[in-house]
This record gives C-alpha cells, structure tokens and sequence, in this order.
C-alpha cells in the first residue's frame, strides 16, 4: 500500500531514463520501458494482495504543498482507486509489449508513454484536487505527440489536435468548477483548501445553485474524457489515428480517468447538483450507447469499429455512475476495468496485430482475406475479445454489465430496459465485425473454382508471424478479462466497501431518486 | 453432497475434451474423430451412473452440488438434476454422437490446398463438444449466474459451426441466429437483473419460491413485474422458437451443416422449452397465467402455421425447420393450457399431468426424431453433393423435394430408416412420436377444448406435409438424382440413424421407460398448481 | 537607489571599456567583454537589491522597498541578465558596447519603476526605461523592420507617455500631491468627480500600452516581429513586469479608493471595470488573433495579449489578494518569453527562424532546444507542473474569491480558463512543428536540416530558465512566500 506512490515516481524515472537512452539504443530504450511499467504493475499487484478494504480512503502521503492556498501534496487509495490502479500497471506492461516492434524515436516514445502513465497513476491516487488535476493534465499532453508522432499517418495530426483539445477543454471545465468551489467553500467560512475531504464537507453549506453549477461543469469536464456524448466525438478519431499502444491506453485506460473524475470529484462533492443532472446523464449515457452502437454497426473502418464500442462502452459506464447507487456504482468501476482490458486486447488485435501485418483496416479489404487462417492466433484472440465486448458470460464485461443493470433498475426499470437494447447492440455490432474481419473471406467453393483468387490468397501467407511479445501481452489480458469474469469478487471486495465510506455515500444518497 | 461432483463432471467432460482437442496439435484426423466422439459419449456413460443412483421419486434437485461463488452477487455455483433435467441430459448424450457420426465428412480431413477453417476437424470437434458441455450446463445449472453463462456461450460454438461449415448463406444465417437469440436474452438478463434488484437472489429455487409465495409480485409493483416477465419471455421465446418469433429458425436450420442442425434441433431449442418449465413457470406463475390466452394463441399459430408453412417448403431441410415450430409448439401450447387452467377450477390435476407428461415425452421425442429426420436429409445432400461434385465444386447444395424419387428402390435400409423418422415425427402410434403428442392433446382437450381443437388442424397438415415427404423422394419412378447411382447407407451413416431409430420403437413401445423419471415430478407440479 | 547606481556605473564602464580597449578586437570579442561587464553590473544591482532589504518608504517617500519592489527588482534583473547573456552568444551586433549599455540603462529604469512611490519618479523612471528600449528596438540598423518597429513603438509610446503625463498632471492638479499615500488619502476623503475618471482614464491608457492590452496592443505584433530578437525579449519580459508593478502599485495604493466593485454584478463604478474590460478584450483578442497567425514572433505577440488579460485580472484580484499571484505570474510568464525568444535567437544563428514552420524538425536538429522550447511553450499554455500553470491557477483563484461567479470578475476567470483551452492550440502548433514534423530541405546544403550548435553560455542560461519554470511550478511557495 505505501509503496503505490512508487509507481508515479518509477514511472516519470522510467520516462526520463527511457527518454536518455534512446538516443543510443532502441532496445535499451524498451527495457527500461517494460523493466518500468512492469515494476508500477508488480507494485500494484503487492498493494493489492496487501489490501485489507475498508471505507474511506487510506492516506499514504500527506505533504503540504502550497501552503498559501491550503494545497497538499496527498496521495491515498481505496479499492476503486486500486481497481483502476492495477488496470493502469497491467495496461502499461501490455502497451509497452505491444510497442516492442515501433522503431521510430523509440526514446522518445517510450518517454511521453510513460510520461502518460506515471500522471494517469497520479490521478488515482490523488486524494487532493490540486494534485489529481495536476496529475490529470500531466497525462492529457503526452497523448498529443504520441498521436501526431506515431499514429496512421493521415489523419494523426488532425485527430491528435482534436483528441488534446477537447480533453483541455474538459480539464478547463474542471479547473474551473474546481476553483469556483474553492472560492465557494473560502465564501461559506471554510480555510482555503483542494482537498477533496475539505471541499466536500464545504459543499454541503453551498447554495442549490451553486451545487448545480459546480455539478454541471465539474462532471461535465470529466465526461468529456470518459466519452460521453455529445463529447465523445475526440475518442473514435483520436483511437484510430494513434499507435497501438496508444489507442489501447487511450481506450483502456485514459477514458476511465474521466470516469474517475465524475465518480470521485464530481459525484460525491456535489450531490445536489448530482440528483437534478442525473436524469439528463442517463439520456446522455443511454443515447450515446445506441448511438455509437449504431455507428459502429455501419464502419467500414475496422478500428472505427472498436473506437466507437469504446464510447458505447463508456455510455454503461456513465450510465452505472448516472443511477447513483452503491450497486450500479459498483458495476460501473467493475465495467471501468473491464473495458480497460477488453478494449486493450481488441486494439491490439486490430492495430498491431492486423493493420501491421495487412496495412489496411478496410473491412471491404479485410474480408477479401482468409485472415482466420492466415493469423489464426489474432483471429482467436479477437473472438475472445469480441465475446468479452458484447457481455458474454465468463468474460469480466459480463458481471459488470449485470451488476450494472442491477443496479440502474434499483433507480430506474426504464433506464435498465434501455440498457439491455444496448447490449444487443453491442452485441449485433461486434458479431459483425468478428464476421466480416475475419471470417469475411471467399467461401472454399469459389477458392476452388477460381485459380486467381487462390494465388491471390496463397500470396498471403507470408505475414510475420506473431511476436512473443504480442502473445504474452495477449495473455496477460486475456488472463484477466477471464479471471475476473469469473470471480468478479476479487474486485468488488474492494469496490463495494470503499463505496461505503461516508464521502462516497453522500453521492450515493444524494442521488437516490 | 456427493464425494465425487458428478453433474460438474457430466458438464465439464466435454469443455476438458474440447480443451484437450485444441492443445493437441497435429493429430491425426483420425484420432480427432476417436478423441471427440469418445468425449462425447461420456455424457452417456455418466448418465448411466446417473440413473442408477436417481431416485424419482424424489422431487427436489439431486446430486447438488452448491458452493459459494461471488458473496458480491450472492452467487453459488449450484447444480442439481430432477427428472426434467435427467431428461434432457440423456437426450443430449444420445444425439450429440449421433450429430458428430453424421458430421464424419467434417472431421475428415479437407482438401490440401483449403484455406478455410474447414480444413480442421479439430476445430469442429473442439467446437461440438464446447457446444454439448454449454447445452449440459443450462439443464443442470440452478443459479441464473452460470446458467446463463452456458446459455450465452453455446451460441458461440453454434455460431462458428454453422458459419463455417455451412452452406452459401450461412454467414448471414448464423448471424441472425445469434442475434436474435442474445437480443432475446439481453431483455431477459434485464429481468434476472431486476430480480437481484428486489430479492438479493439469482438461485431458481429460491426465486422460484418467491414467485410461489408472491413475494415478487409485491416487490415488483407499479408494472415492473409484467415488465421482467416479458423480458424473460422473450429470451425463451426466441430461442425456442414462439411464433412468431421463429423468422431466424428456417434460414439458420437450412444453412447448418447437418450435425449442427440436428443438434439445434435436438437439443438447443429444448434448452428454450427447458427454460419456459424451470425458469419461467415456477418464478412468474402469476403473469403467466395472465398472459396465457395470448400465449396460447401464439402457440397454436406456432402450430398451425408451422404445418401450413412446412406444406410449401420444397427445400428439405425447411421443411424439416418448420416441422420443428410446429412440434416445439406442442410442448409450449400445453405448457400455456396449464397456466392457463391454474386457479380456474380443481379438477385440473388428470389434465394438467397428462400435458405436463406429454410436453416432456414430446422435447424428448421430438428431439430423436426431429435429429434423424435432419440426419436423413443430410444422407441426401450428401448424394447430390455427390451427383454434382463431377461437374462442379463440392459446396453444400440445397436439397430439394424434387431432386429425387423412387429411393425406396434405391437405397432400401435407408428409406426404411427415414421412414421411420417421418412416421415418429408424423405420431403414428406404437413409434415415439404418438405417445407425447397423445397426452398433449389429452391434457389440453380438459384444460383448454378451443385451442385443442384448433391444434388438430396442424396435425392434419403435419401429416399431409410428413406424407409427401415420403411419397415424393421415396415412392414413384427413380428421377433427379436418384436416376443415376444412389448408395445406400454406408456403415457411418448407418450407425448415426440405426441407434436413433431403435431408440423410437423402443420409446414408443415402452414409454413407461421414460415417464418413470419424471412421473412423481409431474404429479406434483400438476397437484400443487396454485396461483399465489 | 544601489541597484541603479551598480546598472548605471556598469553602463558607463561597458562604453568606457569598449571605447579604450575595442576599437581593435574583433566584433565577438567586444559583445564578449560588455556582456560580461554587463552581467557583473547585473550581479551587482542583484547583491545591492537584496541587501537594501525593505526599508519601506525612502528619500522622502519618493521610493519604496517593499516586497514587492524586492521581488520585481529580483526578477527584472534575472531577466535582463538572461536577455544579457543570450544577446552574448547569439547577436551579430554592430555596436556591442552600445546594446550592452542601453539594456543596462533600461534596466536601471525597471528597478526604479519597481520601487516608485511618486508620480514624478514613476513617470522619469518609465520615460528612462521607454527611451531604451526604442533605441533597442531599432537596434538593427541593417532591417528595415527593425527600424519600422522603432517607430511604432516609439509612436506608441510616446502618445502614451503623454496620456500618462496628462492623466498625472490632472491628479496632481486635484488632489494637489504627487504622493501616492497622499492621493489616496485625498481620494478616500472626497467623492468622485468626472475629472478625476478622465485622469484615471488617461493613466490606465498609458498601463493599457504598457501591458500591450487590446486595444493598445497594436505595437506589439510589429515590434515583436521586426526588433532584434534580445531587444523583444526584454520588452516582452522585463518591461511588463517592471511595468505591472509600476501600475499595480500606482492603481491600488495610490487610487485604490477609486476602484470601484466588480466582485458582484451589481458592482460599483470606478477603475476596476475599464481594467475588466480591458483584461476580456485582450483575452479574447489575443487568443482569437493567435490563432490566424502563421509567424512565430507574431504569434507570441498575440500570445503576450493574451497573458495582458490575465496580467489584468491578476491586478483587479491583487486588491484583494496582495501583489503575490499576479507577480508570479508576470515573472514566470517573462521567464517563458524570454526563453521562447532565446531559442529563436540561438536558431536564427543557422537558419532563418520567422515562421512557424521554420521551427520543422527542431527535434533532430538541436535536442536541446527543443526540450527547452517545449518547456517554455508548455509553461505559456499552463500545462502543470510547469509554473505557467500554477500562475494562472493562483490567478484565477484570486479572481474567484472575490466574489465567486457572482461578478464580472469571476466570469472574466471563467472566461480566461476556457480561452485557455483555444490558447492550447496554438501553442500546439508551435510544438508540433519543432517536436513532430520533420524539417524539408529543399537541397542537402539548405541550412534548415543542418544541426544546430548551441553555444554554452546560451545553452545554460536556457536550461536555467527551463530549471526555474519547473522548480517554481512545483514548489510556487518559494514565490509565494515573499509576500
């Protein structure tokens, strides 16, 4: 437990290490990478196996910082934040994995990537608002140049722009709920200070007013990351233009700082403003699933397809958090990790594992490849992963959904009934794209007739087989996504009782309907 | 408690045999088929261990095994088997050997330069076996947790069985098929959720309790519960098939390869019907009841329209297809009568067993007789697949009711043996067929006399379809495909229909053999019918 | 008065030096000798800044030495010796001794801008820093650019000089002191009159030019782009925050009871709601403007508008909440500016470095550069845990407690935080360009692939203020503190 700040302070180290040696040795550059993140991943691990749960959140480090505006340097954890802290280690080993083949400014890469992680372990353990937006910010600006350095080269720089903008101007919408609630609580009597304790207990003398208003644009700046519609439009853009790796931390790991964000900052500062907004986060969340479900039915890019799941995914996510109860709380942190993994595992298997052997992510072009049998291991591997995508049971997205609708129909009936028309289209969208990826190719009966196509087909055996680095990276998460599809308790023992804890609660009972 | 966990072993069997398939690379074909079939038969061999320590006349779950599982959700891992399940276990060991010896050509190997999955047969026995221990797990499995777990995951093998090795517009099929079966079963993993949501409980025999006593009624209020009944309804529905939710069954059971479509119709839509008897009867009694009369419409349009639909097929394999609808209807229209005569008047109980008795004998029934008659028309496709592979690609061909005649004179075992099929299907009395159709109709004549009337109407089509079936590729001057050479059946083909066609004489001349098992269940679900 | 006396004397010795040992060194050898005589004048108006300590009121309340003129002086200088030590490595002046000494002059006029306590010595002392810094400004006789800048700047300036003067005068003739205790003392015992409101028109005029606010920013984007980079970087930095202090403390000791409210909606009419008005133009402006533009210097022009209006909102708040945010903030924005015009500096050593897209490659070309760049930048557009963030964090903070979102000063915080988020933008492009796209040459000898060598001495004072933008980002109490 006391050892959880480590993996920030290893993994800015990492980044300035990785970031030196680059310059003379790629594969230098790479082990200090994975010899780093697996370090922040075996230091969640030994926290976890640690973890005794209780309510609250437990304090590691608490340092005055800035002084003059009661800001503390207070780092702490509670099972959620240790939930999405071994997401963030396991994320960040299997990213690197799946990064082992990039050899373009391998230094540099490797430091902005863990740059990325070392702020994203920031934010989970920040238990001061000050310190978890600094944190925040410090991973929003990495992503940028791992985007527009190493992405698909035509629409990197458009989508990296996009993708950066809109999460400043999320983070913006914090800064400035943030602030304000400051400046509130300092009006109200308090002592000027960030932290999240302080400002929450500040906030119950705050006006109905305020409380909306603070609600509105501190969740709304969070939202904007976790991809909630109408501000999801950065994340299908900013997925498929970004390197493997990238896209898999994106998805997996950077959309949930914004869930994160409305769960621990917005929520249980401001129930007030979280019972009035509340209906109008669940139309949000329940559009944005059908919405980008639908979008992803129709894409003919294939990547697309997974980045647009991605928002779908979130839209469960947000919805889980929207119902406002311990259960569907609980769902939605369980779905947090679960998505993490999941859509870690699809966006390796699209963008390194197909579009680095095929270049094209055309599912026209796709389907013309009998790509089960030219990369059988990548063609498992993405059923897997679809299966685990649309809910099926035996994979972790399935309890979190359950947990989810459980808990949204404690809330709401309707609200759950939208949800299970979500799932089938999570459903009918993945089928498809499992179908016409990679068992889109010539039915044998035309192969046979037609001696051109089987030429055609026969040339293409040729593909680089799987790395070993892409397999144990695949393992790991699919070790995962399995383990914890079946035994779903290791981390809602966790969940549940950090969502009991008094400050968590205030959320929770404030938005009862 | 039992020393040795005996249900996990009749359910896991096959998964540790599929595991073992696909970590074995490069065995030889034949050993692929020895290894598959050999685990596919254990379900069988268990079943025999089953039998012997069954006592039926005990009416509550046997050889349970219950372990807590995830405290979070209050899951236990919790299986059990009654009379019903027993059933259907057995149904399941008997047909999925007999679906993998008619999908012997699938476990062979392929020609060299295939690039198509099909090339493996240790795919599709890894497959069929995956898809027996998901089928075994939903009749055993007692907790919604898992249970829908196995339930989900043997879409996943039929899926890829019958969109690789299926015919032309397999994809297409296969994808329907699951779509439909997982956007029934999204409405009703709605409802189970709305259950945990009120009673902290995902166990069927506690829901089941709960529903008994009206505790869900009151819990559910304002609507809900008629909510969570649809949405479970509807996962049933669709995966039976009810008419008319049926539209994805036809294409799905034409595009099959044969093996697989003899297993979705032996045992795969039974899994619907199971769950109608399990899950939905015992927990929504009440709403049920309520939406009987509608229910029963629709079942006899299942009838009725079934038959009718079947007299216009010429495609085999359709027929067969919408043949299924209009067995599988059977069962739910006495299911529905049941409900229906609940709590209208005491002299229910004859009737009401009568129907119970004969829905089961019916799934079990229809299971080995819809599976040889899916066996058989895949005896045909074999040979015009023959007949045309001179001149063209192998491919599946469809087969027509026209592509043949005179086969009787032709291949005699075989026509003997397919018309023994047809004549079970048909309910000729003294074969299998006869006896659950019989008590069907029995029951519903004193539960509900209109819809049983209205049901004859389907059985004469039956019969009328089931007969030109017969006439038309048996009877009359050799032609089409039969015109040229017809081999009679080959020992492979022999050993997949000769056991399914003993097995319906016997049944139908001993049912006794069957309703032992579930005769006292029946008798007390049929005399504690009451509404809460 | 040590600090001036030190710049001046060190002024005077670099001219004296260069005229009786230079006429025969070559041109590099000369700047080396003035800018080291220059850093040691710098070095010693530091010491003699620092162990003036705070006397508070001196030579008959004609100058003060408070924390603030502490810190300003500090700071000022630190930029001026950087401004200093690059123009040593990366000038190709004609007249080193000359630039050396007017930087040192106008030096010598921030750090008595930053203690002023009189309206005569305020006026003489900016006049002092003005006049250098339009002679730096067309310091490069050789660029017509160079020369239109001084001529705008010194048109500009020079209107504005008068306004101030008018504005002074009017004060002088109302109140009938040049003291500022005394004006405000006066002010706070008499009730606004129009003549009054023109006179603190006139006077936030003249702060408007200084700050280069919208709308009297028009001479930045040309002098930025046209003056010879050292000169920009010392207006750009040294002079806005000397000035800042000037004003803040003309604004608030000296017409504090005229301010008026903007905490609330309703408010109270008085300077505080021109300055509001000022700060939202420059904010908006600055940012929309940067973003059209396509040349480097000119970009950060509107870059510095920008940072006006905050430097703005940083004066309303500092009523409030004492000079610590807003000097914070001016320093370490200066810091940045400076440094941004350093790289350009060093790079203009090799090739051309006007446009954006000049910058192409930097990457490959200097490492280091480009570290430091992306240091500075990151800091301009506030990206944590650079010290351009926390200035803003603790600015808008201060805004914020005014009154909350009740009033014109809140909003105007909002509104600064989301133009932010546009601000990113354009600070993208800059980096985008140096850390992302590679450099085109159109032939193997074209100098905008070769690499760039860093002189040291640049390169040390680059990574001190990139050390200086990280150390005071993470720990602002060192600032903070002060006050």
């Amino acid at each position: 437990m006391n050892a959880l700040p480590l993996t920030i302070y290893v993994s800015f180290a990492g980044a300035l290490l990785a970031l030196a040696a680059g310059t003379r040795s790629h594969a230098a550059a790479r082990w200090i990478a994975l010899v780093s993140a697996l370090t922040s991943f075996a230091l969640t691990l030994l926290a976890a196996s640690s973890f005794a749960p209780s309510p609250g959140l437990q304090t590691i480090i608490d340092l005055p910082w800035i002084a003059e505006l009661g800001i503390r340097y207070h780092l702490a954890a509670d099972g959620i934040s240790l939930t999405l802290l071994v997401l963030t280690g396991l994320a960040a080993t299997v990213g690197v994995l799946f990064s082992w083949n990039i050899e373009h400014r391998v230094g540099e890469f490797f430091a902005l990537y863990l740059t990325l992680i070392g702020g994203v372990f920031g934010v989970f353990l920040s238990a001061d608002a000050f310190t978890m937006f600094v944190f925040y910010e410090i991973a929003i600006v990495p992503k940028y140049f791992l985007i527009a350095n190493w992405g698909s080269p035509v629409t990197r720089e458009h989508a990296a722009m996009k993708l950066v903008l809109y999460s400043f101007a999320g983070s913006a919408l914090v800064l400035a709920g943030l602030l304000w609630a400051n400046a509130a609580a300092v009006a109200h009597g308090s002592v000027s200070s960030f932290s999240l304790n302080d400002l929450a207990a500040a906030a119950t003398h705050f006006s109905r007013g305020e409380q909306i208003g603070l609600f509105a644009l501190v969740f709304t700046g969070f939202a904007v990351l976790a991809g909630m519609f109408p501000f999801h439009t950065w994340a299908p853009t900013g997925h498929v233009a970004a390197p493997t790796a990238a896209s898999m931390l994106l998805a997996g790991v950077v959309m949930k700082l914004g869930a994160y964000g409305c769960l621990r900052v917005a929520m249980p500062l401001f129930p007030v403003g979280l019972a009035f907004w509340q209906p109008t986060i669940a139309a949000l969340a329940i559009i944005g699933i059908f919405y980008a479900g639908f979008i992803a039915l129709v894409q003919d890019d294939f990547k697309f397809v997974i980045g647009y799941s991605s928002v779908s995914h979130m839209g469960f996510v947000l919805l889980g958090l929207a119902a406002a109860n311990a259960t569907a709380v609980a769902g939605a942190v369980l779905q947090m990790f679960s998505h993490g993994v999941i859509a870690g595992l699809l966006f390796a298997v699209v963008g390194r594992m197909v579009y680095e052997r095929t270049h094209t992510r055309q599912l026209a072009d796709l389907r013309q490849l009998p790509l089960h049998r030219l990369l059988p291991f990548a063609a498992l591997t993405f059923v897997l992963a679809g299966l685990a995508s649309m809910g099926m049971p035996g994979f972790s997205g399935f309890p979190a959904e359950l947990t989810i609708l459980i808990g949204v129909w404690k809330t709401s009936p309707v609200w759950a009934l939208f949800a299970g028309g979500g799932i089938l289209v999570a459903a009918a969208f993945t089928l498809r794209a499992i179908q016409v990826s990679f068992f889109g190719s010539i039915p044998l009966s035309r192969v046979v007739a037609s001696g051109s196509e089987l030429t055609h087909a026969g040339s293409l055996h040729h593909y680089e087989s799987i790395t070993l680095a892409e397999k144990v990276g695949t393992a790991l998460l699919l070790a995962a996504t399995v383990y914890i599809g079946l035994k779903p308790d290791v981390l809602l023992d966790w969940i549940i009782p950090a969502l009991q804890s008094p400050f968590m609660q205030a959320a929770l009972k404030g938005g009862s309907l | 408690m039992n020393a040795v966990p005996l249900l996990s072993l009749v359910v896991f069997t096959p998964w540790i045999g599929a595991t073992v398939l696909a970590l074995l690379r490069g065995i030889s074909p034949a050993t692929t088929r020895a290894l598959t079939l050999a685990f596919s038969l254990s379900t069988l061999a268990l079943s025999g261990l089953l039998l012997s320590e069954f006592d039926p006349h005990s009416l509550s779950p046997q050889f349970v095994e219950r372990h807590p599982w995830i405290v979070a959700l209050n899951v236990h891992y919790h299986l059990g088997l009654d009379g019903l399940s027993l059933l259907l276990v057995l149904l399941t060991g008997l047909i999925t050997p007999a679906a993998l010896l008619a999908s012997w050509s699938h476990l062979s190997p392929s020609p060299p330069l295939s690039v198509s999955p099909s090339a493996d047969p240790r795919l599709f026995g890894s497959l069929f076996l995956l898809l027996q221990g998901a089928a075994l797990g939903v009749f055993l499995a007692l907790d919604f947790f898992h249970w829908f777990l196995f339930w989900e995951l043997s879409l996943v093998p039929a899926f890829f069985l019958i969109k690789l090795w299926g015919g032309p517009g397999a994809p297409r099929a296969a994808y329907q098929f699951v779509v439909y079966t997982i956007g029934g079963s999204a409405f009703m993993l709605v409802g189970f959720a709305a259950l945990f949501a009120v009673s902290g409980t995902l166990d069927f025999t506690q829901l089941a309790q709960l529903g008994r006593d009206g505790t869900l009624a009151v819990k559910l209020s304002g609507g809900a519960h008629e909510v969570v009944f649809l949405g479970v309804l509807l996962g049933f529905a669709v995966k039976v098939p009810l008419w008319p939710f049926h539209t994805w069954l036809p294409a799905t059971y034409a595009e099959a390869p044969t093996g697989a479509a003899m297993f979705l119709t032996g045992v795969m839509s039974k899994m619907g019907v199971y769950g109608f008897l399990r899950i939905l009867w015992p927990i929504f009694p009440a709403p049920l009841h309520n939406a009987a009369p509608w229910l029963i419409a629709l079942a006899l349009g299942g009838v009725v329209f079934g038959a009718f639909a079947a007299m216009k097929q010429t495609d085999l394999k359709r027929m067969v297809a919408y043949s299924s609808i209009n067995h599988l209807s059977y069962c739910l229209l006495a299911l529905f009568a049941v409900s229906y005569a609940t709590g209208r008047n005491v002299a229910t109980g004859p009737a009401a067993s009568a129907a119970l008795s004969g829905t089961l004998l019916q799934m079990f029934n229809h299971g080995l007789s819809a599976a040889a008659l899916f066996a058989c028309v895949g005896v045909l496709q074999t040979r015009i697949a023959h007949a045309l592979s001179r001149s063209r690609g192998t491919g599946v061909p469809p087969v027509s009711l026209h592509d043949f005649g005179g086969v009787r004179t032709a291949a005699p075992i075989f026509a003997g043996l397919c018309g023994l099929s047809l004549f079970s299907s048909l309910g000729l009395p003294g074969l299998n067929g006869f006896v659950g159709e019989f008590l069907i109709f029995r029951g519903v004549f004193g539960l509900h006399p209109v819809a049983a009337a209205i049901a004859t109407l389907g059985l004469l089509a039956t019969a009328l379809f089931l007969l030109t079936f017969w006439q038309r590729v048996f009877h009359g001057p050799r032609a089409g495909v039969t015109a040229t050479a017809f081999a009679d059946l080959n020992p492979i083909e022999l050993a997949t229909l000769l056991p399914l066609a003993a097995l319906m004489v016997v049944f139908g001349l001993f049912p006794g053999l069957l309703t032992v098992l579930f005769n006292p269940l029946i008798t007390s679900w049929a005399d504690h019918l009451t509404l809460p | 008065m040590v600090p001036e006396a030190a710049l001046v004397i060190g002024a005077l010795f670099v001219l004296t030096l260069d005229l009786a040992f230079g006429r025969r060194r070559s041109l590099e050898s000369r700047l080396y000798l003035a800018v080291i005589t220059g850093t040691a004048a710098v070095v010693a108006a530091m010491y003699g800044a620092f162990s003036s300590g705070l006397a508070g009121s001196v030579f008959g309340g004609a100058l003060i030495l408070d924390e603030l003129t502490m810190a300003t002086r500090l700071g000022v200088l630190v930029l001026a010796w950087i401004t200093l030590t690059l123009a040593g490595s990366t000038a190709r002046l004609r007249h080193p001794a000359e630039f050396v000494a007017i930087v040192l002059f106008a030096t010598a006029g921030f750090t008595l801008m930053a203690a002023a306590q009189q309206l005569l010595v305020a006026f003489v002392a900016l006049e002092l820093a003005s006049l250098s810094l339009y002679i730096l400004a067309g310091f490069d006789k050789s660029k017509p650019e160079s020369a239109e800048a001084a001529l705008k700047y010194f048109l500009f300036g020079g209107m504005s000089a008068a306004f101030l003067l008018f504005g002074f005068s009017l004060i002088y003739g109302l109140t009938g002191s040049i003291e500022l205790h005394e004006i405000s003392a006066h002010l706070a015992g008499h009730p606004p009159t129009p003549l009054l409101s023109v006179a603190l028109v006139m006077v936030l005029v003249a702060f408007g030019f200084k700050a280069a606010a919208a709308p009297f920013h028009l001479w930045a984007p040309d002098v930025y782009e046209g003056a010879p980079v050292s000169s920009a970087a010392l207006i750009a930095s040294a002079s806005k925050l000397a000035g800042l202090t000037l004003f803040v403390r003309l604004l608030w000791p000296g017409f504090g009871p005229g301010a008026g409210n903007v905490s609330t909606a309703a408010g109270a009419p008085g300077w505080l709601a021109i300055v509001a008005c000022l700060s939202a133009a420059s904010l908006l402006l600055g940012n929309l403007a940067a973003l059209a533009q396509s040349n480097l210097r000119r970009l950060l022009a509107y870059s510095a508008i920008a940072h006006a209006g905050v430097m703005l909102l940083g004066v309303i708040a500092a009523g409030d909440a004492g000079n610590g945010p807003l000097f914070y903030y001016v320093f370490t924005y200066g810091i940045a500016t400076v440094g941004a015009f350093g790289v350009i500096a060093v790079i203009e050593r090799t090739s051309p470095c006007q446009r954006i897209t000049d910058l192409a490659g930097l990457y490959r070309r200097s490492p280091l550069l480009t570290g430091c760049l992306a240091i500075y930048i990151l800091s301009l557009a506030g990206i944590p845990p650079l010290a351009g963030f926390f200035g803003k964090f603790t600015v808008f903070a201060a805004a914020l407690n005014l009154g909350g979102v009740a009033g014109p000063a809140g909003w105007l915080a909002i509104l600064a935080i989301f133009l932010s988020a546009v601000a990113l933008y354009y600070y993208l492009v800059i980096l985008k360009q140096a850390l992302v796209v590679a450099p085109t040459a159109v032939t193997s000898s074209d100098p905008v692939t070769n690499p760039i060598t860093v002189p040291a001495d640049a390169a040390i004072v680059l990574v001190f203020a990139a050390l200086i933008l990280v150390v005071l980002g993470l720990f602002p109490s060192f600032v903070l503190r002060i006050f």
